[in-house]
């Protein structure tokens, strides 16, 4: 996954003259690939427990609507309480949050009460939500412009952490490798079970370290603000991708509820056997799926400054693909929050890639659609100890990625 | 039937007069059957017989029409699996019900993980409770951070073990415990049920194997197309006789 990562910067670095590992073109890429990130670490939970939401973009744009609908209307002209107020901005997003709660509440009490396949359940939420903007009594007018903190989570000049913020956030990051290197060996001494080698142990704190200072330092201190000039630092999207992404992990693997997410994928009857509550641990996927959505709404109608009704269109293909392309399986059970990250992250390199070489938007469709099934066959080819297959879906994958890519340059 | 037992002995367990149906099918109909401390009670017949229904009303899988259950004399309720554990009711599953993708300690505590005081899950103190239970059972298994879909079928039936004692069941119901085991592997689950027996373990063994009913079964309940065709000691019958109430439904006169 890594390498796979490595390989599309290189490529794309030499292939666009060395456009691409540039500080400003990484910081980019970072808030680009925020929003899906935030919603994919959700889809992973939801796919691993053998279901599928496709009304996350909907549902995304529903809620970006409320949200700059709340803070453009309901709050400073009916409350009669003026323009941006100081508390504006999170009573927003706590009324998105709440309300992607609620919905993904009913749509998960659908799918694990009701019986209904996920499948059907969302494709209903899919046109439901997306119509349900151009009944909010806006007819569907795009709502701009927002409240000036809202803006900030969407990233942008000001919505940045700054230099010696980035720094403090660096830090917290080497802090918490470390501690949690150390606390889970600690852990496992105490039981007197087996543990890795000391070497390997600080070896992969110090890795993880240098990681986390060199790309605060290159990408984002690196990234001088066109406006004022200064290092605009770690972007307000990203920040809030890193919390969101902790946070999902934690839940994942070390609470019972991601235990449970797990164990029902694997095997559903033995999660019930179990004594598992499997229908509330269901329905709660999509509760986090939808405050996910919220929050991944905000980020992008801030970045707009407007919340506008195709907000969030084929998102739902783009977060799926990520935890697809990240090692979440179809078939349950099996998938990590990290991966889906990584996925993002190579997804949106290859857009955004794709545009430094100026290739039309019809062909980026093409080859991501290549690399998505290239993904997903060496995957599950390596799965089987298929080294040869792998190969081979690798070979037809790049050569096929290559040709659209090289016939589509402009 | 009960007359080698003392009458002032309560059994651990005692069904009622058990009535399940799936749609028309009547898969248990009207069986009694109980079970004392310390004796493994085999429920046999062939396919279809309602053996496994019958006991997997016990495991809370799924409940009975009607019936009675007591559990040391006392009436029951067992709605579910959790009703099914809190009586000290564990169960081993012909498929083992184990989820393939999570390690052996994980599936050990399925549903009753061990938690640290912020209530995270602590995989620490369940893989040293899992090692601990696993030098009893199979000494040879390390495995305990693997997920289980990489261990073989001795060490997957392992599992399944482990979780049923390390929760001190009192009453253990295995459901074709060796099907799946070569024959090493299978004298391990004697052994096992031997030791168990020992602590005071009552034992339903539900199973196809007439061999292995006459080598580790106290009694023997046969059941044929949902009803009870009669328990009978095993001292006091002949496998040609058991196989005569399996098949034919009859009962031996030998026997009471």
């Amino acid at each position: 996954m890594v390498a796979a990562l490595v390989v599309i910067w290189v490529g794309f670095h030499f292939l666009s003259d060395g456009a691409f590992l540039t500080s400003r073109n990484l910081w980019n890429l970072s808030v680009q690939s925020a929003s899906i990130a935030i919603m994919a670490t959700g889809m992973v939970l939801i796919i691993v427990s053998r279901n599928i939401d496709l009304s996350v973009g909907s549902l995304l744009g529903f809620l970006g609507y409320v949200m700059a609908v709340a803070q453009a209307r309901w709050i400073p002209e009916r409350l009669g309480l003026g323009f941006d107020q100081p508390y504006t901005w999170a009573i927003a997003l706590a009324i998105g949050i709440v309300l992607g709660a609620a919905i993904g509440a009913v749509q998960g009490a659908v799918v694990a009460y009701g019986g209904v396949p996920a499948f059907i359940v969302t494709l209903g939420g899919f046109l439901v939500w997306r119509g349900l903007i151009f009944r909010m009594g806006e007819q569907g007018k795009t709502i701009s412009p927002l409240d000036t903190n809202f803006q900030l989570l969407g990233g942008g000049p000001n919505g940045s952490l700054g230099e010696s913020r980035s720094w403090i956030l660096a830090i917290i990051g080497c802090i918490g490798a470390v501690a949690s290197v150390w606390l889970a060996r600690r852990r496992r001494q105490r039981y007197e079970l087996g543990v890795r080698p000391l070497p390997f142990d600080i070896g992969f704190a110090v890795i993880a370290c240098v990681v986390i200072i060199l790309s605060v330092w290159l990408i984002a201190i690196g990234y001088q603000s066109p406006i004022s000039g200064l290092p605009t630092g770690v972007a307000n999207p990203v920040v809030i991708l890193i919390i969101v992404t902790v946070v999902v992990t934690y839940l994942a693997r070390r609470r019972r509820f991601g235990r449970y997410v797990y164990a029902i994928g694997g095997n559903p009857e033995a999660a019930e056997l179990g004594g598992i509550n499997t229908r509330r641990t269901i329905m709660m996927t999509f509760v986090l799926m939808g405050v996910l959505c919220a929050v991944a709404g905000a980020v992008q109608t801030a970045r707009l400054n407007a919340a506008v009704t195709n907000l969030g269109i084929q998102n739902e293909l783009d977060v799926i693909s990520a935890a697809v392309i990240g090692g979440t399986s179809f078939a349950g059970g099996i998938g990590t929050i990290s991966g889906a990250v990584l996925g993002a992250v190579v997804m949106q390199s290859l857009r955004s890639g794709m545009v430094l070489l100026r290739i039309d938007s019809p062909s980026q469709d093409i080859v991501v659609g290549i690399v998505l099934v290239t993904a997903v066959s060496i995957d599950s080819a390596l799965r089987l100890n298929r080294r040869r297959t792998a190969m081979i879906s690798l070979a037809v994958g790049l050569v096929l990625a290559a040709f659209i890519i090289q016939t589509g340059r402009q | 039937m009960s007359s080698t037992h003392a009458p002032t002995r309560t059994p651990l367990v005692e069904m009622r007069d058990i009535h399940v149906s799936f749609g028309g099918l009547r898969a248990v109909d009207g069986v009694t059957i109980d079970l004392f401390p310390g004796e493994v009670v085999a429920v046999v017949g062939g396919n279809g017989a309602g053996k496994s229904t019958l006991v997997h009303t016990l495991a809370g899988a799924h409940p009975a029409d009607s019936g009675q259950i007591l559990v040391n004399g006392q009436p029951v309720t067992i709605a579910n699996p959790r009703d099914a554990r809190t009586h000290g009711v564990e169960v081993i599953y012909q498929r083992l019900a184990l989820a393939d993708n999570i390690d052996a300690a994980a599936n050990v505590f399925l549903g009753r993980e061990l938690r640290t005081r912020s209530g995270a899950l602590d995989d620490s103190a369940m893989a040293s409770a899992t090692r601990d239970v696993m030098k009893r059972l199979n000494p040879r298994f390390k495995n305990l951070s693997t997920a289980v879909r990489s261990l073989s079928g001795g060490q997957r039936q392992s599992v399944a073990i482990a979780r049923a004692v390390h929760f001190n069941a009192k009453i253990l119901i295995m459901d074709e415990p060796t099907a799946a085991l070569g024959p090493a592997e299978t004298e391990q689950v004697r052994e096992l049920i031997e030791q168990l027996k020992s602590e005071g373990i009552g034992i339903f063994l539900i199973s196809h194997d007439i061999h292995d009913v006459f080598d580790l079964a106290d009694r023997i309940s046969v059941m044929m197309q949902g009803r009870l065709v009669g328990t009978v000691e095993k001292n006091k019958v002949t496998k040609d006789e058991v196989l005569a109430m399996i098949i034919m439904g009859q009962k031996p006169t030998s026997a009471s």
